[in-house]
């Protein structure tokens, strides 16, 4: 079982004594942003038990995945790249970063990386209309905004990443 | 330039840093209501100053207060930070730049409903200033302005953060309370509206945060003073979020009544190709397209004016389109945001944006004839006063707007 969403665990704890007891079901959000925390996707079997800890059936938290953009339930890099392309930014030339972005690291938009470290995705407007073109990088370990973006800038902030990746190398 | 009164870290440095914001006068306002003014002074104060719901809809935000039964308890607040129009970026300047100033806005609020709990829903991707806010919550908390007794009163609050995880339609307020119950973010039927059944079926307020940063200046300076700034109609100050084809982007803080002229060329500096404006969309991606005649610019941006050009104001995320844009490129990017964004709740909706989508990416990509442009018209026309919320109205005004005053820009793509 994985201990980060063992009932005792201080983080479950924190978490669900910020909604009223018989509402435990709004925790459901953060337990899954808790349970991204160990692969940046969620489980089968962390559904279940989120599930059994809110009291919920399996399927409702399963739902709850499959709506939300940020919750994934496959594996993909562990750093995604996700780069908005909506009006504001198209205005300043996101789609032509976001092309020549994916060119230079060599996979298409949706693909990852070989080594399984970078996954580049669109994604809708970010709140950072006015620093176009700009970025977010999802990672297990939370999200972060890189805006006022050039396609060098970029390669390098992903560089820097990569070199500072906690922990082993993912198989 | 006056100072500024939301965003006020624009002259004061270290503006989110709690001592920093009490040495500027911080939480003097939530003291004032809190020690001198009951609940019900704080609400008619905020009714008086005419304040109206910065997230879109403009709703005289103390009228909103008023709907909450005094039969029914507890009451809960809800802070709307999902700020997730295209082309809005305000309130996330307010949270990360002025945090305290929000909180204090925050604390007013629930006073005057007297609920001890506030929830602040932020958008998933604002996940750093999510803990900032957290932060700041703790040094109130250190402070003894949360928790119980607040200032030996008979006022308990607790604020807690939450975060959505990437879907528009959460910004609609019954869609977030069901995301913030932990399920999908599907909007409910109204009525019962949220202030009599709201969060866990209890009277709930929901504000912006941009709505909630005007209650302590208001409070503080009384709502005469309020009323000096802006238009009769629309007081107060705006932030205006500018993007798109402008020299200058970013936020500016003006009144309401502030031509489009003055934000476009005297603060953003004009179109970066020097070009002509050619299209306004005020209220981001929902908007109706403004053809930028010379009577469009002159018009002042406040809730009555804007939608005399047949647009609304919405949360004034001004995007700016040059005279190289063309519409049909503009149409196809909104009406595929739509597509990616609605629920599925609703069919028309749902089916509607799916096609809207797919005919105008296909007269964008000179792959249409003649009738995909009137098709395209009436799938929109299909959606209108069909659906549960606001996403499927908004889908279609770029589109019928687009239609109806730069219909050549599509004829140009036609094979």
């Amino acid at each position: 079982m994985n201990p980060s969403l063992s009932p005792s665990s201080p983080e479950v704890q924190t978490i669900l004594s910020k909604y009223p007891p018989e509402h435990t079901r709004s925790a459901i959000m953060p337990l899954l942003f808790l349970a991204q925390r160990e692969n940046g996707y969620v489980t089968k079997d962390q559904i279940t038990q989120i599930a059994s800890l809110v009291r919920v059936t399996p399927t409702e938290v399963a739902s709850v995945v499959g709506f939300y953009t940020l919750f994934h339930d496959e594996p993909g890099g562990w750093y995604r790249i996700q780069v908005c392309t909506d009006l504001p930014c198209l205005m300043k030339g996101a789609d032509m970063f976001l092309e020549q972005l994916c060119a230079n690291i060599g996979i298409k938009v949706g693909e990852t990386t070989p080594d399984g470290m970078v996954t580049i995705e669109e994604v809708k407007c970010l709140a950072g209309c006015h620093r176009a073109p700009m970025f977010q990088v999802q990672s297990p370990e939370g999200i972060t905004y890189h805006e006022n973006q050039s396609v060098k800038s970029a390669l390098g902030v992903i560089e820097k990443l990569k070199e500072n990746k906690p922990g082993e190398e993912k198989a | 330039m006056s100072p500024h009164i939301l965003l006020r870290n624009r002259d004061i440095a270290s503006l989110n840093r709690i001592e920093i914001y009490k040495k500027y006068g911080g939480f003097t306002a939530v003291e004032k209501a809190v020690t001198k003014l009951t609940p019900a002074e704080v609400l008619n104060e905020v009714k008086e100053s005419g304040l109206r719901g910065r997230g879109g809809a403009g709703f005289p935000t103390g009228v909103k207060w008023g709907f909450l039964p005094n039969s029914i308890w507890p009451h809960y607040v809800v802070a709307n930070a999902d700020e997730s129009e295209p082309g809005t970026f305000k309130d996330r300047e307010i949270m990360e730049s002025n945090p305290f100033q929000f909180l204090e806005g925050l604390m007013i609020a629930s006073y005057a409903v007297q609920a001890s709990t506030a929830y602040i829903y932020l958008r998933g991707e604002f996940w750093q200033l999510a803990a900032e806010l957290d932060r700041c919550i703790r040094d109130m908390e250190k402070a003894g302005l949360l928790g119980d007794k607040i200032y030996g009163r008979d006022f308990s609050l607790r604020i807690y953060t939450h975060l959505g995880a990437g879907a528009y339609i959460c910004g609609e307020e019954t869609a977030l309370l069901e995301s913030l119950e932990g399920r999908i973010g599907q909007p409910r039927l109204r009525p019962p509206f949220p202030a009599v059944a709201g969060l866990y079926g209890k009277p709930t307020l929901i504000n912006n945060v941009e709505t909630i940063a005007n209650l302590p200046p208001i409070i503080e300076k009384g709502a005469t003073w309020y009323r000096t700034i802006g238009t009769e109609k629309s007081p107060g100050v705006k932030i205006f979020s500018l993007s798109g084809c402008i020299c200058k982007p970013g936020n500016y803080e003006l009144p309401l009544g502030t031509s489009f002229r003055e934000l476009i060329f005297t603060h953003g500096g004009g179109t970066p190709s020097g070009k002509t404006v050619k299209a306004i969309m005020p209220a981001g991606a929902s908007s109706s397209l403004i053809l930028a005649d010379e009577n469009a610019l002159d018009t002042p941006m406040d809730y009555e004016s804007v939608p005399a050009l047949g647009a609304q104001l919405g949360s004034a995320s001004m995007i700016i389109l040059d005279e190289d844009t063309s519409i049909a490129d503009v149409v196809a990017k909104t009406s595929h945001f739509f597509k990616h964004e609605s629920c599925g709740k609703c069919t028309p909706c749902r089916e509607g944006t799916y096609w809207m989508s797919h005919l105008a990416q296909r007269i964008a990509g000179g792959e249409a004839t003649s009738n995909d442009i009137d098709l395209l018209y009436s799938v929109a026309s299909q959606i209108e006063n069909k659906c549960l919320c606001p996403l499927g109205e908004f889908s279609i005004m770029p589109v019928i707007s687009g239609l109806k005053h730069f219909r050549k820009d599509f004829e140009d793509r036609i094979k």
